[in-house]
């Protein structure tokens, strides 16, 4: 699908449907206040001066091009290396000021759509950008995580815009999704490389701009986090091509029976009038339960974390 | 009968993070109407020395600043009687609008915008900036915004100003309009400058730097020459 | 760079620059909410809301081959989305994304050549959007230009030493490019410490500086009640909620 091949996950309005935008924007709107409330914490420091100006450096970023292969190069996106420097709220507020400025300034992705990429690009994106590193990078993953961090933030940003899609209805059969998938995958295994690259350059000037990562909070914790993420882009995935691929994931993992529960109760009436389609309804049950699978693994590695560290 | 200096500066030493000293020791002391240039090779200390005097950096000894002695509990006040033009305007213009950026030095001491924003006209005045207030920073040429920087210190009434490279990127025209400019200010000046045909133009007294002390001072001219500090 | 110029046209003078920006902004959510919640295709829809936008476009004195060409921009990114849905059989769909997306990105230029944008987001600010993240688009915004121009500086030397994108074999291209954005990253955070100690000199001590707009004035109201009577008279015609 050509979308990815620009290398922009910008979605433009007009594009999703009326409830996903609205969802969308609605669910975005207090993430991006807890993340304002966050990042104003530290204000004493270089505090708004700095996150301004490293927005300008991500819009910079993308201008220059990275060469990997005959008359093909990629560019720098931006979630993971702001993650790891500046933190998870300023990044992600960095990222909506950028997505905003995109949107109004650039006329690059819609202003109703807003929700939809803030949430993929300065919200999960950011949020995958800071987790692998965050939990791996003390000790001698540290390189491997930095490239994971960001690997996982164009993933995880690029498979929610595809379900986004496929969710409103725009007509992707299993090709054009496992075309797009393949090409996503590259954009992502060129941002983990670029970050990689980048992040070793800065610290080569000083280490002291990258964040420490969480103090030994253990490998185990990190592989939670990273399986969590992996499981929730790969079932989206499957959400938005396969949905009876999905149903067999799940019945894999052993879930199916807490699946249907879930569906049952608070889901049901909900999904029944939300969707008119049957895979619809399977899919975003589908996606449902693979969030609370996600949030699961989460939970788990915060309470391994606190008994490893008393 | 002396005059108390406007800043009295005893025993000024800074150590970067990680070890580097960048002042060792430097007295320093400016009175009413002086105008003092300092010279130097580049990371002597002068840009250094320069930042203690409002306190944006903080090393040991003691620098005193219209009768009060520099510490945290007064750094506002302080931040009020000096008044510092940065070598990058860019850095120094940071508001989107000139008048907005003139003006917030008074909104931040408290004043009403509109007062403030009156007081900003009067300092555009000043530096022959008026007609561009609702103009954006990166519109203007590098001697505008320098003129800008410098209103945008004036309309807090300090008591003196400092400058730090003020000839950058001037071309002569602009540098000769600067000088006007600042031969007209009444406050007390600290000029830290390679132009030392500027430094002469202006300064009563020089002060020359290496290695983070202070190795010369007197006439302008004459530390020039001592120092072998012209360009030809 | 492109922004300049639509900066410089929101600089003018016009009936549409001087209306209140909390009234263009409320009438811009309207009409997009409306051209968003559009059923199906419907051609006198999309003329209704061309033509309320047109009138936009000589309210505000605005130059209109300008604003068409900004607003194809959209167009390689919906119209792949409109390809894929004609193929699949869904004319409908394809029609209606395209036009869609042009509409509404043609509304989002008219308020940005009409509104110079610290003014806007004041207008954000008083409806209740995070002061700090208003900053941050501001403060974007001021080096946003400036940084750019380093990057295209640092580029240039490049190239002038010899170094084009792909000499040297892909891998060293690649150091050098992740060298330069490290080198680039620095610069920037040298300015923002640079930014923030010129703020400090000036009394800055954390309080984030109130934007307070301007009055609302009757004129202001007059421009909502219009523009959403003409809005809507265009959306009611088609009463269904989108089925999409």
């Amino acid at each position: 699908m050509c979308y990815f091949i620009y290398d922009r996950m910008h979605i433009p309005d007009g594009v999703l449907s009326w409830k996903v935008w609205a969802s969308l924007d609605a669910a975005a709107l207090p993430a991006v206040g807890l993340a304002a409330r966050q990042a104003g914490k530290n204000l004493e420091e270089q505090g708004i001066p700095l996150m301004g100006v490293m927005g300008a450096f991500v819009f910079a970023a993308q201008t220059i091009n990275f060469p990997v292969g005959p008359g093909t190069s990629g560019h720098l996106v931006g979630g993971a290396l702001l993650a790891v420097t500046l933190g998870p709220a300023s990044a992600a507020l960095v990222m909506t000021a950028i997505l905003i400025t995109q949107a109004l300034i650039f006329q690059d992705g819609g202003v109703l759509a807003l929700g939809a990429n803030v949430i993929n690009m300065a919200l999960a994106g950011v949020a995958a950008g800071f987790l692998p590193y965050h939990y791996l990078g003390g000790g001698s993953w540290r390189r491997a995580s930095i490239f994971l961090a960001g690997f996982f933030s164009v993933l995880v940003s690029a498979a929610l815009a595809l379900l986004q899609l496929t969710i409103s209805g725009v007509p992707m059969g299993m090709a054009t999704v496992g075309i797009s998938a393949g090409f996503f995958l590259v954009n992502a295994l060129l941002e983990g490389a670029i970050t990689l690259a980048v992040a070793e350059g800065i610290e080569a000037i000083n280490p002291a701009w990258l964040r420490k990562p969480a103090a030994d909070s253990g490998k185990l914790t990190g592989v939670f986090a990273i399986t969590a993420i992996l499981l929730a882009a790969v079932g989206v995935l499957f959400a938005s091509a396969a949905p009876d691929g999905l149903e067999r994931l799940l019945g894999w993992s052993g879930i199916s029976e807490s699946k249907d529960h879930l569906i049952a109760t608070p889901l049901a009436d909900y999904q029944v009038n939300y969707f008119s389609s049957e895979w619809l309804r399977k899919s975003s049950a589908g996606m449902a339960g693979l969030t609370v699978v996600y949030f699961l693994c989460l939970a788990i590695s915060r309470i391994l974390r606190r008994r490893g560290s008393s | 009968m002396q005059a108390s200096p406007l800043i009295e500066v005893r025993g000024l030493t800074y150590c970067y993070p990680d070890g580097t000293k960048a002042l060792d020791g430097v007295d320093f002391h400016l009175s009413e109407g002086e105008t003092v240039a300092l010279l130097g090779a580049n990371g002597s200390g002068k840009t250094t020395f320069v930042l203690h005097l409002n306190g944006l950096v903080s090393g040991s000894g003691s620098i005193t600043v219209c009768g009060m002695r520099l510490e945290k509990s007064n750094l506002a006040a302080i931040r009020r009687k000096v008044g510092l033009v940065f070598q990058d305007s860019d850095e120094q213009l940071f508001m989107p609008s000139v008048l907005e950026d003139v003006a917030f030095g008074p909104v931040n001491q408290g004043l009403h915008v509109g007062e403030a924003k009156e007081r900003a006209l009067e300092a555009l005045q000043l530096v022959g900036m008026k007609h561009a207030g609702g103009k954006a920073p990166y519109h203007l040429s590098a001697g505008e915004k320098r003129r800008v920087a410098l209103a945008g210190v004036l309309v807090m009434n300090p008591a003196v100003l400092v400058l730090d490279e003020p000839t950058t990127f001037l071309d002569p025209p602009g540098q000769r309009e600067l000088v006007n400019l600042l031969k007209r200010l009444p406050q007390a000046k600290i000029i830290v400058t390679h132009d030392t045909s500027f430094a002469s133009a202006l300064a009563t007294r020089a002060v020359f730097f290496s290695s983070g002390r202070v190795a010369g001072e007197g006439e302008p001219a004459a530390l020039i020459k001592r120092f072998e500090w012209s360009a030809s | 760079m492109r922004h300049v110029q639509l900066e410089q046209f929101a600089r003018r003078a016009s009936y549409l620059h001087d209306v209140d920006p909390r009234a263009k902004v409320a009438a811009l959510g309207l009409f997009l909410v409306s051209t968003g919640t559009l059923p199906a295709v419907n051609l006198w829809a999309y003329l209704g809301f061309s033509l309320i936008l047109l009138v936009g476009v000589a309210l505000g004195n605005l130059p209109l081959p300008f604003l068409l060409a900004r607003a194809s921009a959209v167009l390689p990114f919906s119209l792949t989305f409109a390809l894929i849905s004609w193929i699949a059989g869904d004319t409908q769909r394809a029609i209606a994304l395209a036009a869609k997306s042009f509409l509404s990105t043609f509304a989002v230029l008219l308020l940005i050549g009409s509104t110079p944008l610290p003014d806007l987001l004041r207008a954000l600010a008083s409806l209740g959007a995070p002061a700090v993240l208003l900053m941050v688009i501001q403060f974007l915004y001021r080096y946003l230009f400036v940084v750019v121009e380093q990057a295209v500086r640092m580029r240039l030397a490049a190239l002038c030493r010899g170094g084009s994108a792909y000499s040297g074999g892909h891998s060293s291209a690649f150091q050098r490019a992740a060298g330069a954005l490290s080198v680039l990253f620095a610069r920037s955070y040298g300015r923002a410490e640079g930014i923030h100690r010129a703020m400090l000199a000036r009394g800055f001590s954390g309080q984030l500086p109130v934007m307070t707009p301007s009055a609302f004035r009757w004129k202001d109201g007059l421009f909502i009640g219009i523009a959403a009577s003409l809005i809507l008279a265009v959306r009611i015609g088609y009463a269904s909620i989108s089925t999409y």
